[in-house]
Parts: structure tokens; C-alpha cells; sequence
């Protein structure tokens, strides 16, 4: 209903506003008249409204002159028309929803602002959930938000759906916001919990709902797979202690095995769908899906996965990448290669995961002492207190047992 | 249908006025033609470099001395060159233009939105 309401106003914050009156007025009046028999209807007419109440108290003033202009010849529409435009059939609901998304993800918006305003628009989250999504504060955000939609309104950013041949250039942005929500819920910046769950299901929502948008585009599906096969490690993600339980340690038997059939579905299909032709979000699916087909840590197919990171570099240098494709190296070929591949790759970032890395590797060399000072790095860099909890847990064991235990560096 | 501003930023050491200038009156030649034809085109000048420039301003306040100094307003490794006005439907069809505008390769294009004379509406906070 937003993103009708969206394309027939052309103005993203008056839509919202709207749609949200017409909710606090429907409120109100349900409890006393009941339930109509078209909600959805009477929302969005009472929605249409209240909009236009909004732009006759705007006309009134001087400044926002351009945009009264602009809306003054509907005012007067006809009301049975109206009724019949905003019960449209699913399939234009589905095209100003498609709009709306390639609206919020165009690129003239900053990263930030086009992640804000999906989970705003289109996962519908209200501005102080986006807010703790993102450890800001709520003024912030709302400022951001604010800032985004002026853009869109002030610079002519279109509401529409790209081209076909637009598609392969403008789609990758679209992804890549719902992909940054989900990396942040299960790799949180900042906070104190493993896995943000919140995040977690929001990205997991836009995922479908973008399948639903364009279905049979092969890395929309690859996404929503990979959003599904991570998703389903969580409930072993989080120990007892409240710790982050290491991929390595994970009691596999926790693991969400509906999510990772309907994973493994997907991604088959986005196989065929793409002919061969594996964009980067097939291939990280694939790497996930090895993960959860292996039965143990020990038992995980590491040429396979070695040849993935392989791929995956060369679709786009990403020194994260390089870093876990040194991970896999030290399990298949042993820490002395592990440490070569970790300090031979150029501009790996220094990060508590490299160092932790490092440290493992050092270790099972029996290079205790300088697997110490990596782990005290590495606790340090830590960005989360859990993350920073286990990291001293680890150099603690270390240094009560010596060098002889295995110590494992992958991230869950 | 949006008018937009097409500013065109070149390295300050490389200007109009190198060696190049006349295959780059080529490639200008090319766009003028194209999007005149297109009749996108409202207007647009090239600027002398900066090293003709002066820069006017008030010491503190419009009461205060008028100070001129000789030269930009910023020392910027890269500098405004000239500029389009470019009419278009929306963003993604003024980018096309842009695009198209051999400062988007020799240096780099920043699309403004121009706010429409007979109706201000000056952006609000933000």
C-alpha cells in the first residue's frame, strides 16, 4: 500500500506519514464501526486522505510551493476512482514495490542512507528499531533518513524499475543492502550479542521479498540462499556462557536442517537459472552450503572450499576473502602453509580475525609464546564484548596448558 | 523534467589550455552536437583556470571590508573547469548525459539539482 501510495504521490515521506495516520485512524474508528470488509481498502483511501489534508495544510505555506503545485490537479480526483486505483490486482502492488526498491537502493544514495531506507520502506521497521539495528542514535538515524529522502525528492532520483539492460548494473546494489543487513546481524559491529537476530530476520524478509519481486534471477535466489544456509548455524552460534561458539566447535545437531533443505533447493535452482554463469552470490552460497553439508569441522571438504575462495577472488578482491581462504589453506595443507598464505596475501587487514588466525596457526606449530602475543592483539582489536570475552578465554587456556592442544581460528 | 547543473572538475594542472586543447574541443564538439540535437542542453560555459580567478568576500559580515584576493577560493588538486545545464526527466537520465561529457574521463562530473526560480523550495535541516 506504501508503494502505491508512493507512486501515485511521488513523495516518499508524505506517503508514509500518510499511511500512518490512516493506521492511528483506523484505530480509532475500527473499535466503535468494527472491521470493514475491505481493510486493506479503507486503509488505503483514509491513506489517500490524509494525504491530501497534508499537501492543502502545505499549500497554505509559501515555501513548499513547488511540491502543492505539483499535487494540486489530483486533489480534486474523484473518490470511486480512487477506490478503484488503490485496490489494484497483486501484480501492481508487486511493480511499485519493485520501484520502491530500486528507489531505496539507487546509487546516488550513500551506502547507509539506501540500508536505512530499505528497512524503513520496505521492511516497514520504525526509525528507533533501524537505530539500535545499527548502535546510532535515533536522532541519527531519523536525520539520515531525512537527508535520503530529500535527495530522492531534491537530486530526481526515479521511481522506477530499471531496464532489463540497466538490470545487470543497478541490481548489485540492491543486493549488496540486504547482504550488509545480514552481515551485520551475524558479524555485529559493535554491541554485545553474537548474533543480532532482529537484523537477522529483516534481511532474511527483504531476501524473500525480492524473490517474490524478480523471480528466477539467479543471485536473488543465491542470496536468499545464503542468507538461509548462515541463518540456520545460529541456534549453535551462541553457547551457554553467551559466548560465540567457533564454526569449528559447533554441536552441528543444533543446527536449522529445514533452512539448510530449503537452502539447498534454492540454490540448485540458481544454478540452472544461471547456466554455469556463478555470480558472487552463488559462489559464497556454495562455500556455505559445503559448510553445512560437511559433518564435522574435520570432515569439511577444504580443496572444495579452497577453490571457492579462489573463485570468489577473482569476481572481487576481498581481503576478508583472502583471509579465510587462508583459514581453509591451514586446514588442508597444515599451519606452516596456513601462517604463509596469512602473511603473503597484500592488504589483508590487520584485524582480531587475522590475528586469531595467526595465533592458531603459531600454535599448532608450538610456537606458544608468539601465539600468545597474537591472541592478546587479537583480544584487544575485538570489536564485540563476547568476541573479546572468548579471545582472553582462549589465551587463557593457552597459557595454563601450554602449546599442545588444537586451537581453532574460524569465525561461526 | 529537472534542470541540472553538470559541473566539470579537472586536475588543475591539466586545464583546457594544455597541448590537448584541440582534441578535446573534438570530444566537446561531439557531446554539444549530441545533446543539443536531444535538445537536453540549456546553457553552459568553459571557465579560464584558475590562475585567472578572484576571490571576493567580506572580512566579517556585509559591513565589514571588502577583501579581494588574487586567485580560487580553495587550493583544490582538482577545480572547476566549466559547467552544463542540462534538462532531463530524472537522475538516471541526466547521468546518461553526463556520462557522455569528456570531463566524466579526463576528470570527474558533480550533477547538482538547480532550484527552480519561480517557486523556490530551499531544502529544509539537513
Amino acid at each position: 500500500m506504501l508503494a502505491t501510495l508512493v507512486r501515485t504521490l511521488g513523495d516518499l515521506q508524505l506517503a508514509e506519514d500518510a499511511v500512518q495516520e490512516a493506521a492511528v485512524a483506523a484505530l480509532r474508528a475500527w473499535p466503535e464501526t468494527g472491521v470493514p470488509d475491505d481493510p486493506r481498502a479503507w486503509l488505503a483511501v483514509t491513506a489517500r486522505n490524509k494525504a491530501y489534508d497534508m499537501l492543502r495544510r502545505e499549500a497554505a505555506r509559501p515555501v513548499k510551493e513547488t511540491a502543492a503545485g505539483w499535487f494540486a490537479p489530483q486533489v480534486t480526483a474523484d473518490l470511486a476512482q480512487e477506490v478503484l486505483e488503490m485496490v489494484e490486482p497483486d501484480s501492481v502492488v508487486r511493480d511499485d514495490l519493485l520501484r520502491l526498491v530500486f528507489t531505496c537502493c539507487h546509487p546516488a544514495l550513500a551506502r547507509e542512507a539506501q540500508v536505512a531506507l530499505a528497512l524503513r520502506t520496505l521492511a516497514g521497521l520504525d526509525v528507533a528499531a533501524i537505530a539500535r539495528g545499527f548502535l546510532v542514535p535515533e536522532a541519527t538515524m531519523a536525520k539520515r533518513l531525512v537527508r535520503a529522502r530529500q535527495k530522492i525528492a531534491h537530486a530526481g532520483i526515479p521511481y522506477r524499475v530499471p531496464a532489463d539492460t540497466e538490470l545487470p548494473e543497478r541490481l548489485p546494489a540492491v543486493l549488496a543492502v540486504v547482504h550488509l543487513i545480514a552481515t551485520e546481524a551475524h558479524a555485529p559491529s559493535a554491541g554485545d550479542g553474537v548474533v543480532r537476530v532482529d537484523l537477522e530476520a529483516e534481511a532474511l524478509r527483504l531476501a524473500r521479498l525480492l524473490t517474490d519481486l524478480m523471480p528466477g534471477e539467479p543471485e536473488v535466489i543465491s542470496l536468499l540462499a545464503l542468507l538461509l544456509f548462515t541463518a540456520a548455524r545460529r541456534p549453535a552460534r551462541t553457547g551457554a556462557d553467551g559466548l560465540p561458539v567457533l564454526l569449528a566447535d559447533q554441536d552441528r545437531s543444533r543446527w536449522d536442517h529445514a533452512a539448510i533443505g530449503e537452502a539447498s533447493v534454492l540454490l540448485a535452482e540458481a544454478v540452472h537459472r544461471s547456466g554455469g554463469a556463478a555470480g558472487r552470490y552463488q559462489l559464497q552460497a556454495h562455500l556455505a552450503a559445503c559448510h553445512a553439508r560437511a559433518l564435522s569441522w574435520a570432515d569439511t571438504d577444504w580443496t572444495r572450499i579452497i577453490g571457492l575462495y579462489d573463485l570468489i577472488l577473482g569476481v572481487s578482491a576481498n581481503p576478508v576473502v583472502a583471509l579465510n581462504r587462508a583459514v581453509a589453506v591451514a586446514q588442508r595443507d597444515g599451519p606452516a602453509a596456513g601462517l604463509a598464505a596469512l602473511d603473503g596475501a597484500g592488504g589483508m587487514p590487520r584485524s582480531h580475525l587475522w590475528h586469531a588466525a595467526r595465533a592458531d596457526a603459531l600454535e599448532r606449530l608450538g610456537r606458544a609464546d608468539e601465539a600468545r602475543r597474537e591472541l592478546g592483539v587479537a583480544a584487544a582489536l575485538a570489536p564485540t564484548g563476547p568476541e573479546q570475552r572468548l579471545l582472553a578465554r582462549r589465551l587463557d587456556a593457552l597459557v595454563s596448558r601450554g602449546a599442545d592442544g588444537p586451537l581453532r581460528g574460524t569465525p561461526g | 523534467m529537472t534542470l541540472y547543473a553538470a559541473l566539470l572538475y579537472y586536475p588543475a594542472d591539466s586545464y583546457w589550455t594544455t597541448p590537448e586543447e584541440s582534441e578535446w574541443s573534438t570530444d566537446y564538439g561531439a557531446f554539444g552536437l549530441a545533446a543539443g540535437a536531444a535538445g537536453v542542453l540549456r546553457g553552459g560555459e568553459a571557465l579560464h583556470p584558475v590562475g585567472m580567478a578572484t576571490t571576493i568576500t567580506f572580512a566579517a559580515g556585509k559591513d565589514s571590508d571588502l577583501v579581494i584576493t588574487d586567485g580560487p577560493y580553495a587550493e583544490a588538486k582538482e577545480v572547476l573547469a566549466g559547467f552544463y545545464l542540462v534538462e532531463a526527466a530524472d537522475l538516471d537520465e541526466a547521468t546518461k548525459w553526463a556520462a557522455q561529457i569528456p570531463a566524466a574521463w579526463r576528470g570527474k562530473v558533480e550533477l547538482r539539482p538547480v532550484v527552480p526560480m519561480n517557486g523556490p523550495s530551499v531544502p529544509a535541516g539537513g
